[in-house]
């Protein structure tokens, strides 16, 4: 649709009569327009990767009853804004904004477009019409962690993360809470690049923990760089994030995190069609298939990969949670009691790390 | 000492890009010629030479294809801004994000693709010690560099071509008058700044990491220039202030996977750390106004004879 006056009145025109139509204004003839909008490419074999994935299931799923567009590489600020407003007049009625510092532009433009369902991932900011779902990626990462506790040798890991926020602080602690487990003496440093893909800096953040003694990498950006560098210089191994990573480091990839975003996808299509949607949080795990693990490599002992699975089965029927206490921060200080569990919230404003990670500044 | 080893290896490895994308930029302007679309020659000289490689799996080749891609685009640029005049700025920024857009649609398909790294040049047995490996561990991509320092510097100084292209530079209009081409030698000009930013391209599949992935340069290419101003237009200092920028860039990394004191400086500093570098320069090169800028006298002007 191109912009010019008559157009936005129309649209104006037609956002004034939605709330008197009713949500079910859409189930009928047109499909559901929905719109992605990502901040990386569809290609990264990572985080956008899996979100892309999981539009295509929506679209097969649903089949003529949904339309949907995705808008790659939008960054976070302003411009993510501009994308959302172009996608709303473009007639998106649902909108699916897939990165954490989206936040911000999603409230401001959700304001403007009452009639219109956003849904912002990883956030935690929502409002009448917007929503946030998550997934719990630090379940798998507590698998991660188990396996790197029983395999590094030198009982140091390294984490490359891209900000400090509580959805990558999670996972550091879920990892070494998990690792520790296994060997109380383990530690990780997280190395924070400031980019969720820089293939260069994330190759060379692995290369600098790699000559400082770790011989386990973790991460949380989009991208296998940091695994291909652990393949090169022969390390215990690394884990894949978002996607299977194998082709790129057969040898070091010991497993992965696989995001599934596809069933939430086609739940909040049709509660949408339905008129059904609230605004609420969502956050499966691997209970609820969302998450997933990868298959494990070979070269993992058998009681290796029996001891993960006890891990990722506990979870899946609650027998297990990583973060139960005791659990101390990394002055050794005692965070959370023994019994004590925290709490979903407390999760998602995680600003603090367990014992063993060596603090970033 | 075997970290030391490492930190020189991989702060040369980060350099080897920025350096040599920077020294095709300062014959760029050097003839009076501001080509800001180094980013973007940048990004199809990687995709270029990934291509090449993943379909050939020769790195020679593909370090080839990548110059000859990086030419092609520059002369986009060059056609626009020496033939039409059109304004050398907005031409470059506009090249850069046609560099994006075009190799984000020629990787389509790519980027599941892995490749392997151009190896060492010399036999492993040569570096097998850490301080040999200081001198003959790299691949031919970072002896490339060091060469082209002293190419460039060389053909600057001491050569008959490189005074008419500074000349050029300096005076289009009396470079014209004594009956050189200003439009021919910024073509040749605009060419081989293309060809450097595509070999630095090349770099990042070849030499970094072996995966394409849209935007892998990340502002590397935006580095690059400003370290041609940083540099005052003059090769060696431009092989300092590369390794300076790569020396930053590379020591960001360990001083946070150390948790050591340096780590206390947070992160946002350190990724400003280049640019804040470049800006002092620029402060103190227009204080010391007597040693001049060393800015060529029609850097960015249209040349536009009277008749």
């Amino acid at each position: 649709m191109t912009l010019n006056r008559r157009n936005i009145l129309k649209a104006g025109v037609a956002a004034a009569a939605l709330p008197l139509l009713g949500s079910r204004a859409f189930a009928q003839g047109e499909p559901l327009k929905v719109g992605f909008v990502l901040v990386g490419t569809i290609n990264d074999n990572g985080w956008n990767y899996a979100h892309n994935q999981g539009r295509l299931m929506l679209e097969e799923q649903l089949g003529d009853a949904v339309e949907t567009v995705y808008v790659e590489n939008v960054p976070e600020g302003p411009d993510c804004e501009r994308v959302l407003r172009e996608l709303a007049q473009q007639g998106c009625k649902l909108i699916f904004a897939t990165s954490f510092g989206f936040g911000d532009s999603v409230i401001k433009v959700a304001e403007q477009f009452p009639d219109i369902t956003f849904e912002h991932a990883t956030g935690y900011m929502r409002a009448a019409n917007v929503g946030t779902y998550n997934a719990r990626f630090h379940e798998g990462r507590a698998v991660c962690g188990t396996i790197a506790g029983h395999l590094s040798k030198t009982g140091k890991a390294g984490y490359i993360g891209s900000f400090p926020i509580p959805e990558v602080v999670m996972g550091i602690n879920a990892f070494v809470l998990a690792a520790r487990k296994v060997n109380p003496d383990f530690t990780i440093t997280p190395v924070f690049i400031s980019s969720w893909n820089d293939p260069a800096k994330e190759a060379d953040a692995a290369r600098a923990m790699i000559d400082q003694g770790i011989d386990v990498i973790a991460q949380h950006t989009d991208g296998p760089a940091a695994l291909q560098v652990a393949e090169e210089r022969g390390i215990v191994g690394g884990f894949g994030q978002g996607a299977d990573m194998s082709a790129f480091a057969p040898k070091a990839q010991l497993t992965s995190i696989i995001d599934n975003w596809g069933p939430h996808y086609v739940k909040t299509a049709q509660a949408v069609i339905d008129g059904t949607w609230e605004s609420k949080d969502s956050w499966p795990g691997l209970a609820e298939g969302e998450v997933e693990i990868g298959p494990y490599n070979e070269s993992i002992p058998a009681d290796v990969v029996a001891a993960a699975e006890a891990v990722k089965q506990g979870q899946i029927d609650g027998s297990f949670n990583i973060f139960s206490g005791p659990i101390n921060d990394h002055t050794g200080a005692e965070k959370v009691a023994a019994g004590v569990t925290l709490t979903d919230a407390e999760l998602l404003g995680m600003d603090w790390y367990v014992e063993g990670v060596n603090p970033p500044a | 000492m075997e970290l030391i080893i490492a930190i020189i290896v991989t702060v040369v490895g980060a350099s080897t890009p920025i350096l040599i994308a920077a020294l095709g930029e300062l014959v760029v302007e050097k003839s009076g010629v501001l080509n800001l679309g180094v980013e973007g020659m940048m990004l199809v000289g990687a995709i270029i030479s990934f291509i090449v490689l993943f379909t050939t799996g020769n790195h020679y080749l593909a370090i080839l294809c990548a110059a000859g891609a990086g030419v092609m685009t520059s002369l986009i640029f060059g056609f626009l801004t020496l033939s039409l005049s059109a304004n050398q700025t907005a031409t470059g920024l506009a090249l850069t994000i046609f560099g994006t857009g075009f190799s984000a649609l020629a990787g389509q398909g790519y980027s599941a693709r892995p490749v392997t790294l151009l190896g060492p040049l010399f036999p492993a047995e040569l570096a097998t010690h850490p301080i040999w490996r200081v001198l003959f561990g790299y691949s031919a991509l970072v002896y490339f560099s060091f060469a082209l320092v002293f190419a460039v510097w060389f053909f600057l100084k001491k050569t008959r071509a490189g005074l008419i292209l500074r000349a050029v530079g300096e005076n289009d209009l009396s470079a014209h008058s004594i009956g050189y081409s200003v439009i021919g030698v910024r073509y040749a000009a605009v060419a081989f700044g293309g060809a450097m930013a595509g070999i630095a391209g090349a770099c990042f599949p070849l030499l970094l990491t072996p995966q394409w992935a849209e935007r892998m340069t990340a502002g590397r290419g935006w580095i690059a220039v400003a370290l041609v101003v940083f540099a005052s237009w003059k090769p060696f200092r431009l092989l300092a202030g590369a390794y300076l920028f790569g020396l930053v860039m590379t020591m960001e990394l360990y001083a946070k996977a150390s948790g050591g004191p340096l780590s206390v400086i947070p992160a946002e500093l350190w990724a400003a750390m280049p640019y804040l570098a470049t800006v002092v320069v620029l402060v103190l090169i227009s204080v010391r106004r007597d040693a001049s800028s060393n800015a060529p006298a029609c850097l960015g002007r249209p040349f536009l004879p009277a008749n």
